[in-house]
């Protein structure tokens, strides 16, 4: 292994929403600094919005809501559990993000008088404004990266957080093609890579078919917590109603407003509100599982034109590919209802709230060591909150370092890592990959999807620790093998984690997303608190409790429930 | 360990005859990183059946070269 060694000022790892906002911001900050974007892909097309976004999901505009409307919006939809401070910033500074999108030439819808045409999907406000040009979103980023003299790395994939003193000083890395050891010093670190978006097993059995962009493996939760961050209520997962089998969103955020909505097989409405909560994905399930499934997105009601207008939208935007999915299917929707299911798991703050533990600046528990994006615990996040945590990450970052000079990493740890991300390359005839991978995240299914039972998830947990041997045992023979097996890593690691969390926290919440057979109510008593899983100073994964930050907007959790249910 | 080569259907799909040796814009934009040269024809194949079926290698195909379908198992 070739070794490259090099030192900047803020390094930013993964080069998506989060990422690429973070390095603009850094360079806004201080243009003389020396930034660098860190990105396993190619950051014109990487991250959960390489081909765009069809809208926004949490615009706080003002005349339409305010910040504190936002985070008491936020604060039922998670059932309590946040650090309101972080949720206000996404409410606070996310109309400057769009006003500043807009400048770099992102449109987004706007009513007859020109004011943002913003539609309800929430309970309560209208947050959603829809973007049916967005399409270009991520080339209009990186055009931005590239103008603001960001210093950008392609195929190089992130393994560790080198930690000296306690303090993040560093990441070591692979060159997924040349198969180079990196070993990038800086002065403060953001990890936005987004979400852990291949735990469990897509229901086709394709490893790569997920609901998130498959690059994202949970890289970032891996690192922070070997590095010794704290992540919080890792039990807390991601699962989304989506098109059956084609595993991609439906989308009933741009068709709702347009008059469709989620019905079962007899085509009546069973959820009132199609906001992606834990609450939400539990209706579901219970409709799929009580003989009046199948459930699907019906359009088929709406007129002509109408229709056209939600296809143009959809098949331009965020996974374009439904259109020939559909084709293929000769189902359409103007006769079809699209048919939904409940994916596999994953973790991922955008959409529910597991993930690395920050505090309002985006720090983690380490110093010098940030989080931004879908791997950061700010609730409910979406594509605003990335931009508004990497904005404020590398903001706080950029004053931060100015008091801090490089460490020299410690050689030691250097060639430890050196050793373990090489030893697939030496075990050429090992298992392949593919296999050690599938194996596993069909653990994560048998075991961890929801409902969740503790005795199920005991076994999986004894089955995740276990499979370090199989770990030990895979085989690579050129770089771009050797960047999955190193993923698979990470994934173990979440899945160790998920199963930890599940474990601990002995209440239901969050629906479907952390619903215990044996525990099956809402324990606020005890549990109204964070589930935080770190590294023990004996290498061991702990997990504890940890009170929740006091709130500093007002809400009454006893008389607001987030009840999504149609009443009969 | 003994290793079996089996047949795999894959989603992308070139058309040699319109692909062009001196250009790598599918290779560069692939998120996962599937597609390569072969290095007898110079011409892009999907390398590795790891496909998210996003499209960045169709659309930025400058001869429309690139077809991606939807993986077998999901269509």
């Amino acid at each position: 292994m070739n070794i490259v060694k090099r030192s900047v000022d803020f390094l930013v790892v993964g080069g998506g929403t989060a990422g690429c906002m973070a390095a603009i911001k850094a360079k806004h900050k201080n243009p003389d600094a020396h930034v660098l974007v860190l990105e396993k892909a190619n950051i014109r097309r990487s991250g959960a919005i390489a081909m765009g976004m069809d809208g926004v999901n949490t615009a706080v505009i003002p005349g339409n809501s305010t910040p504190e409307q936002y985070v008491k919006e936020i604060t039922i939809a998670n059932d309590g559990i946040l650090d309101q401070k972080c949720v206000l910033k996404t409410g606070e500074l996310g109309f400057s993000v769009i006003q500043e999108l807009e400048e770099w030439g992102v449109k987004f819808q706007k009513d007859n008088e020109g004011e943002y045409d913003l539609k309800q999907v929430h309970r309560v406000g209208k947050y959603v404004l829809p973007m049916p040009e967005g399409k270009d979103l991520k080339k209009i980023l990186s055009r931005q990266v590239k103008r603001n003299k960001v210093e950008v790395i392609n195929r190089v994939m992130a393994t560790r957080v080198i930690v000296q003193d306690g303090r993040a000083v560093g990441v070591t890395g692979l060159d997924v093609r040349s198969g180079d050891f990196h070993v990038i010093q800086a002065k403060a670190i953001l990890l936005c890579t987004g979400a852990c978006g291949r735990l469990g097993l897509p229901a086709s059995g394709y490893l790569y078919g997920t609901y998130e962009n498959p690059t994202n493996a949970g890289d970032g939760y891996s690192m922070a917590y070997h590095a010794g961050a704290k992540l919080s209520n890792i039990e807390c997962f991601q699962i989304n109603p989506l098109i059956k089998d084609y595993n991609g969103p439906a989308c009933a955020y741009v068709a709702s407003p347009f008059g469709a909505y989620t019905a079962n097989a007899e085509g009546n409405r069973f959820i009132n509100c199609d906001y992606w909560s834990g609450q939400m994905m539990l209706e579901m399930w219970k409709e799929l599982n009580s003989g009046s499934g199948p459930v699907h997105l019906k359009m088929y009601h709406l007129d002509e034109a109408t229709i056209s207008e939600i296809e143009t939208i959809l098949f331009a935007n965020e996974r374009p590919s439904r259109e020939r999915f559909h084709a293929g299917r000769s189902e359409n929707y103007r006769t079809h209802g699209v048919e939904m299911s409940i994916s596999e798991i994953g973790l991922c703050s955008g959409h529910s709230a597991s993930g690395v533990q920050v505090d309002e600046n985006m720090e983690t528990s380490i110093q010098g060591l940030y989080a931004a994006g879908d791997m950061a615990n700010v609730p409910h996040n979406y594509m605003i909150g990335a931009f508004v945590s990497g904005r404020v990450a590398a903001e706080h970052a950029m004053n931060a370092i100015k008091e801090f000079d490089h460490l020299e990493p410690d050689q030691a740890f250097l060639d430890a890592e050196m050793k373990r991300i090489e030893a697939p390359l030496s075990n050429p005839d090992g298992i392949p990959h593919t296999q050690v991978e599938y194996k596993l995240r069909r653990y994560v299914n048998d075991y961890m999807q929801p409902p969740k039972s503790p005795s199920n998830m005991e076994i999986g947990l004894e089955k995740f620790v276990a499979y370090d041997s199989v770990l030990s045992q895979m085989g690579a023979r050129d770089p771009h093998e050797l960047m999955r097996c190193m993923e698979i890593h990470f994934i173990r690691d979440c899945a160790e984690m998920a199963a930890r969390a599940s474990l601990f926290r002995r209440e239901s919440r969050w629906g479907l997303y952390h619903y215990r057979l044996d525990y099956p109510n809402r324990n606020d008593e005890e549990w109204l608190c964070n589930t935080i899983i770190e590294k023990s100073e004996n290498s061991t994964m702990e997990v504890s409790k940890q009170p929740l930050q006091p709130y500093i907007i007002d809400v009454n959790l006893a008389e607001e429930k987030y009840d999504v249910a149609v009443v009969a | 360990m003994s290793l079996a080569s089996n047949r795999v259907d894959v989603p992308v799909i070139v058309d040699e005859s319109k692909c062009l040796e001196k250009c790598t814009a599918c290779i560069e934009v692939c998120p996962l990183d599937v597609l390569a040269k072969n290095p007898e024809t110079g011409k892009a194949y999907m390398k590795y059946d790891e496909c998210w079926f996003c499209l960045p290698c169709e659309k930025e195909c400058p001869t429309g070269a690139v077809t991606v379908q939807i993986p077998f198992l999901l269509r």
